[in-house]
């Protein structure tokens, strides 16, 4: 263990390299229920780099993010989407609002902007994991893109839920985490938020007859 | 009588070319004398040009003053080494050009023969006195008189009135550009009112006058050389011309264009700032994305290559970009294998454009069809002219062991080192720049692949084509010597760059000879054999031992015996020469990948057609962003000027009664 | 150079020769298991090749000789290729002749040898072949040469051999931009070496085959040569992989006993390679033509991705 331990600082940029993997591999997906899978995925390699940190340093409080973080982002969210997927009867194809190589070419461009917006700031903080902040920077903007260019509304959820992912990235690798209590109210809220969202997206799919969400924009006064 | 200096040779050499021409227009009917005597005179004046030149490098430089022009206003003329490069560029590839001519022109184009004679040399001549000027004013002079004689021999054929709107757009832009080059030279001269360039040498200029001149420049010579936005007159007026003098313009014009923003940008405005080179980076890396990608989607063979120029254009650019950057920082080592990358794809560019230009001048000749849709199977009836555009193609492509690739690896080493910069945002943003570069290589040789293959393979798409004839005797010459030029760049790198050495030593300091001489002549290890190396002729002679060895082998082992047979095709042997690819089809996926790039128009044929087909024309998207809204405008300022004009001589007397009455106040005692 | 290098070079080159058929049949093979079918003997592309050398060439009427030529020309170039990759030994006085770029290089000069060998004899199936065989390789080409990039920036060479040396001598590090590159390479040796999901090797359908439409004309020796160049190609991207992602075992200067003893390490990695490479290919399907270029895209800019990585995370500026 204590061998595997030298390697943390490794560990955690690998992981934190595949969750940026992760987060282009979602723009490039074609189907949603991969898509989901993907996210899952995201959410236990980020429960892998939260536990290696809580190893590392032994804060008690890292492990209950953890613990939250496989519970909540690794298995019962990605499930919530599953069922929301089956029961709205989504199509499988991700409608995108420009094509996916053009999607992808600009991710590598935001990939470039926050690499070096984070450089200066990284160098500031005393973490073990601090080149990570460009990482969760990049992995936040991806997230961002993938919710502007995207035209289902349950890719935008998984959108809104991966920005949240790496947030939490950024967070736990500049300042170890964030105190206990806002990580539990993030968590509610969060937990909340697709709760209602998927309330609404019975509404929605009741007044349209489709979940594109070009549709809303006939809500206007003219 | 004193001895007469290398640069005395030179003006000699204009001379000589100018008195070609002469003799030339003296006799413009005979076409046996200019074609058979004329042409070959030109071409070995170009010869002494070249060989001067090379003589010339890694001397000091040398002056002269020609006492024509205005009365206290005569030509500076310098020869250094910057220079003597590109004046070998010229000589070698001049002559290889003119040799071909005297094969090709062999009857009245449209004009008569001795009038193109003369514009010809003239063209040639000036060329070098652009690149021996010292002064603004010779400068300007040889410059324009470059674009006259050029427009003149653009329009040649000018009963075609494409030919002739070519023409015009070509010249609009020379001039545009010409008028950018005259405001970056006066800006350089800061008001002191001295012309020459030892003057502005002298000056230092705040960054903000250095920029502003800079960027003038980059838009003048950019406009000559067909960098992005300026480019729109290459595709035109490079296939309206006739074959020598496209690969004149494509080979050798182009990079007076280069020499001239060298000059301004290392030699006149001093030490640059690093933000200069981005800017060029930028422009050369979107002209050579763009060049390449019109290129692989076009249906005449001349404009194929004419974007193909505009693209290895953009790549120069983002070499002189990157020595710009690694310049600024002082990283003199690294700014020295960059600029060995821009001289050594100048000279390669030149030789392997001239070589494919001229091929389907031979093309031309022998079939009349300039479109790739009527071509195809010509390695059957001209297999001089398709083996030797086989070497062109390969080194347009790019690949080893021929000229194109050592430009591209040298231009790659100096990328991979670009993470030593100590400015964070290019050290990322260099890599990036890495990445678009090596994808402009592979879809040049996309490009180049469909170029050959649609000509000069498969079968014949008009029956007329098995009438084609080969090149004859001279027109082999030709092609034969510019082949040997991109052969020898490509085997022997260290020679060559040895030579280049003297013109990189003086713009930056330093040079990469003595790294380079330390392995031998056969490697090349610009920095050490550990950190990259290669070795052309090894390379060469392992494929060829493999190859022949190989053969010999299975014939040993086995038999060599063959027999001929309809070709297979999956059995459906009805198929004839329309079945194959045409033009448009090869290049479909590109267009369908990249459909945003280009402004598309398709027909396509529908089920109540009589006589249905398919049709797609692309068009450059700035032709209708930028070129046609400032031609409205301009097309609108002048219909408001000509209110002025309103017909009444009372009118017209009062302007002139006014400008008095202003005229009188204004110079008052 | 010393005996253990002229050694080192010469097995390289026997080695590649006589086990490229083999590594192809053993794919054969595994793929055949995985698919719940009986296999072909392990030699067979032995037996194949010995048949085609033994018949006639049957030469259309319309084919050039560029068409006789291109043949030998790709296998002089997969030799060259396999004489530089250090699979056995880094100690290989061929080596300096070309390195990384240049090897890149020589897969592209085999690609357009190819290409236009197929537009020659001017049927539709030829042409076809050649346009997408340069549509794959326009987008395989840049991505391996960001690949080369990013091992290149950790090793600071561009040499093979160096970037070999190097990567076994580091303490054992896990750099996630390596993971990036070894994933963009992986897809883009399953596009260059015609396997699905790009391109399946064994089908004959005009709406699916690249490599095959290019070849159809072939026969006799020529195809032999062509097919052993193909498998030399696959026995070269295997062996390019294996050293820059997995160089331990690679025997270094004047090792005579190292040497002999990478064999069997050689050998046990192609032999996981192999199956790795078959399982790949049952899992997917193949892709449409179409998807090609986006699956290229997405590895050139997986390759773009772990070069940033290489610089943010692990070069401090």
């Amino acid at each position: 263990m204590s061998g595997l331990m030298a390697y943390s600082g490794q560990l955690i940029n690998l992981c934190a390299a595949v969750i940026l993997l992760l987060a282009f591999a979602m723009l490039a997906q074609r189907r949603v229920i991969h898509l989901i899978d993907l996210f899952a995925l995201q959410g236990f390699t980020l429960f892998l780099s939260t536990l290696i940190m809580a190893l590392k340093t032994g804060q008690t409080h890292l492990f209950y993010s953890a613990g939250l973080t496989l519970g909540l982002k690794a298995l019962l969210l990605p499930w919530i989407l599953h069922r929301l997927v089956r029961k709205l009867h989504v199509k499988s194809e991700v409608e995108a609002l420009i094509n996916i190589p053009t999607t992808m070419l600009v991710g590598i461009v935001l990939v470039v902007i926050a690499f070096n917006v984070a450089l200066p700031i990284s160098n500031l903080s005393s973490s073990i994991a601090r080149g990570m902040l460009g990482i969760a920077l990049a992995a936040v903007m991806l997230a961002f893109l993938m919710m502007i260019t995207r035209r289902k509304a349950i890719t935008q959820v998984v959108g809104f839920l991966s920005m949240e992912n790496g947030l939490f990235l950024a967070a736990t690798s500049a300042t170890y985490g964030m105190p206990m209590v806002v990580e539990l109210g993030i968590a509610l809220d969060v937990l909340v938020g697709v709760i209602i969202l998927g309330v609404f997206f019975f509404q929605i799919r009741d007044q349209f007859d489709s979940l594109d969400i070009h549709h809303m924009e006939k809500l206007k006064e003219h | 009588m004193p001895s007469l200096l290398t640069i005395d040779f030179l003006l000699i050499a204009a001379g000589a070319w100018l008195g070609v021409g002469l003799l030339g227009l003296a006799v413009p009917r005979n076409s046996r004398f200019i074609s058979s005597v004329l042409f070959p005179l030109g071409a070995l004046v170009g010869l002494f040009v070249g060989g001067y030149a090379l003589n010339a490098l890694g001397q000091a430089p040398q002056t002269a003053v020609l006492a024509i022009g205005l009365p206290n206003l005569p030509f500076h003329l310098r020869l250094d080494s910057l220079a003597a490069i590109f004046l070998l560029l010229l000589g070698i590839v001049a002559a290889g050009i003119s040799i071909y001519a005297a094969g090709y022109f062999r009857h009245d184009h449209g004009i008569p023969l001795g009038l193109l004679c003369l514009e010809y040399h003239i063209f040639l001549a000036s060329m070098l006195m652009v690149l021996l000027a010292d002064d603004a004013y010779a400068f300007m002079v040889a410059w324009e008189t470059m674009a006259l004689s050029s427009f003149f021999l653009v329009t040649t054929d000018h009963r075609h009135e494409a030919i002739r709107r070519a023409g015009y757009l070509y010249l609009l832009i020379a001039h545009v550009g010409a008028i950018a080059i005259l405001l970056s030279f006066g800006v350089m001269t800061s008001g002191s009112g001295d012309y020459s360039f030892a003057g502005m040498r002298a000056q230092t200029l705040s960054p903000f006058w250095a920029s502003i001149a800079f960027l003038l420049a980059l838009f003048g010579f950019g406009a000559k050389a067909g960098l992005l936005p300026v480019h729109v007159w290459l595709p035109e007026a490079h296939p309206a011309a006739p074959s020598p003098v496209s690969a004149l313009m494509s080979g050798v014009m182009l990079k007076t264009a280069i020499y001239g923003l060298l000059r301004v940008s290392f030699d006149l405005l001093g030490t640059p700032l690093w933000w200069w080179g981005v800017v060029a980076l930028a422009v050369g890396l979107v002209t050579a994305l763009f060049g390449v990608l019109y290129a692989t989607v076009q249906s005449d063979m001349k404009r194929l290559l004419a974007y193909s120029s505009i693209e290895n254009i953009g790549l120069i650019a983002v070499g002189i970009g990157l020595t710009l950057i690694f310049h600024a920082y002082k990283m003199e080592g690294l700014a020295a294998l960059a600029l060995t990358a821009v001289f050594y794809h100048c000279i390669a560019h030149a030789g392997f454009k001239s070589l494919l230009f001229l091929c389907t001048g031979s093309v031309l000749h022998a079939t009349k069809e300039r479109s790739l849709g009527k071509l195809g199977g010509l390695i059957h009836r001209m297999p001089w002219v398709a083996w030797l555009a086989l070497v062109g193609v390969l080194a347009g492509a790019g690949l080893p062991p021929l000229s194109g690739f050592i430009s591209e690896w040298l231009l790659l080493q100096g990328f991979l080192f670009s993470p030593g910069l100590p400015h964070p945002w290019l050290n990322m943003l260099v890599p990036v720049a890495a990445a678009a570069v090596v994808l402009v290589a592979a879809m040049a040789g996309f490009a180049m692949v469909k170029f050959y293959g649609i000509i000069f393979l498969g079968q014949m798409r008009e029956p007329a084509l098995k009438d084609a004839h080969d090149a004859g005797p001279w027109e082999r010459l030709g092609l034969a010597w510019l082949t040997m030029l991109t052969l020898l760049l490509g085997v022997l790198p260290v020679t060559v760059i040895l030579q280049l050495d003297a013109a990189t030593r003086q713009l930056l300091g330093k040079g990469l000879a003595e790294r380079v001489s330390e392995q031998g002549w056969w490697m090349l290890a610009p920095i050490s054999p550990d950190r990259a190396s290669y070795e052309p002729l090894v390379f060469l002679a392992v494929i060829a031992v493999s190859l022949l060895l190989g053969g010999w082998v299975v014939k040993r082992l086995y038999h060599g015996r063959l027999r001929r047979t309809p070709a297979w095709d999956c059995g459906y042997h009805f198929q004839g020469p329309r079945a194959q690819d045409t033009a448009e089809g090869f290049s479909q996926p590109i267009r369908r990948i990249f459909e945003p790039m280009f402004r598309m128009e398709r027909h396509f044929p529908s089920i109540r057609d009589s006589k249905p087909y398919f049709e797609v024309k692309i068009e450059d998207h700035f032709w209708h962003w930028l070129y046609l809204p400032v031609a409205r405008i301009a097309g609108r300022i002048s219909t408001l000027i000509t209110n002025l004009q309103g017909g009444r001589i009372a009118v017209y007397l009062m302007y002139s009664f006014l400008t008095l009455i202003l005229l009188i106040l204004v110079a008052r005692p | 150079m010393s005996v253990a290098g002229l050694l080192g070079q010469v097995f390289a080159i026997v080695f590649a020769l006589a086990l490229a058929p083999l590594l192809t049949g053993w794919v054969n093979q595994c793929r055949a298991w995985l698919q719940n079918r009986s296999a072909p003997p392990l030699l067979q592309p032995y037996y194949m090749l010995h048949k085609l050398f033994n018949k006639d060439v049957v030469l259309a009427h319309g084919a050039s000789p560029l068409f006789r030529f291109a043949p030998y020309a790709l296998f002089g170039c997969m030799m060259l290729a396999c004489a530089i990759i250090p699979s056995l030994s880094t100690d290989l006085p061929l080596a300096p002749a070309a390195d990384a770029l240049a090897l890149v290089g020589v897969f592209g000069l085999a690609r357009v040898f190819i290409s236009l060998a197929a537009m020659d004899i001017g049927t539709s199936f030829g042409s076809l072949g050649g346009r997408r065989e340069m549509l794959v390789g326009f987008l395989a080409e840049p991505a391996l040469l960001i690949v080369i990039f990013t091992v290149a920036l950790i090793a600071q060479s561009t040499s093979v051999a160096t970037i070999v040396e190097t990567l076994a001598h580091r303490e054992f590090v896990i750099y996630p931009s390596i993971a990036f590159a070894g994933i963009a390479f992986t897809m883009v040796s399953f596009a260059e070496n015609a396997r699905v999901p790009v391109d399946n090797p064994a089908t004959h359908l005009e709406l699916t085959m690249i490599h095959e439409a290019m070849i159809l004309e072939y026969s006799g020796r020529h195809l032999a040569l062509i097919e052993w160049a193909a498998s030399l190609k696959l026995y070269a991207y295997s062996c390019l992989g294996l050293a820059l992602f997995f160089p331990w075992g690679i025997a270094e200067r004047d090792n005579f006993m190292a040497l002999v003893a990478a064999i069997p390490i050689l050998l046990a990695k192609l032999l996981i390679g192999g199956f790795l490479v078959a399982l790949i290919e049952t899992i997917n399907a193949k892709m449409r033509i179409f998807r090609a270029p986006e699956f290229l895209g997405t590895a050139f800019l997986l390759a773009v991705l772990g070069m940033l990585v290489n610089l943010l995370l692990e070069s401090r500026v």
